[in-house]
């Protein structure tokens, strides 16, 4: 597969799992945006260095061709991919353990005596 | 990392570093997936790295040091920019922010 084809299926998935499968929903989310606003521009400044430089370099065959901050568009899609992944497995963990914490505080025995 | 990112926590009190067990969990899946994806894309021929611009230390499967470094880094630092904006805005991220933030609970 190209780095291209490999982006692409990467921001698919993840959204299938944000929105399906965790159900954390981070892109209908204006914090979400709101933090990747910050996390793009650092991410172009970075990649600017880092492929100004000539410290990663692409095999043009692999990818469509059109660059930002002189990385090839698809950085945009991967960097997408995995800061939301991060993100919504970070909503997903902190949603379980409020949830089952709220339980354990709702409840007169103590949690640890339930098991 | 750990310097620059301090007044998150000191100023902004994000906790995110008390809570490191569900950071670790977090990071996890992101982490599997993206040196897989690496592995893959230095073995089709994707990319490639500088000899010159990185310390030479390569790990199983031709991966750089900084570019395992980078998916930790990376996920770190988006989760402390959320965190942030979170705490700043009051914005609603998913979660009861109430319960993550309270003290001595978080982490578990």
């Amino acid at each position: 597969m190209s780095y291209s084809a490999l982006a692409v299926t990467a921001v698919v998935v993840v959204l299938v799992l944000d929105l399906a499968v965790y159900r954390t929903r981070m892109v209908t989310r204006k914090a979400y945006w709101t933090a990747y606003a910050i996390i793009v521009f650092f991410q172009l400044l970075m990649n600017g260095v880092l492929t100004g430089l000539g410290v990663v370099t692409y095999e043009p065959t692999t990818i469509w061709g059109p660059r930002i901050a002189y990385a090839p568009v698809e950085d945009l899609l991967f960097g997408w991919a995995m800061v939301t992944l991060t993100l919504a497995s970070w909503a997903a963990v902190n949603r379980r353990a409020n949830t089952a914490r709220r339980r354990g505080l709702d409840t007169d025995t103590r949690p640890s005596s339930t098991r | 990392m750990l310097v620059v990112t301090a007044p998150l926590e000191l100023v902004l009190h994000v906790r995110v570093y008390p809570r490191w067990r569900r950071l670790l969990v977090a990071v996890t899946p992101e982490f599997v997936v993206f040196v897989t994806w690496v592995l893959y894309a230095i073995h089709e021929g994707h990319w490639d790295y500088s000899p010159v611009y990185t310390t030479g230390v390569r790990l199983p499967g031709g991966i750089p040091v900084e570019e395992v470094l980078f998916f930790l880094v990376v996920p770190l630092a988006s989760v402390l920019a959320l965190e942030a904006v979170r705490k700043v805005t009051g914005w609603d991220a998913g979660y009861p922010a109430e319960e993550a933030d309270a003290p001595g609970r978080a982490g578990r």
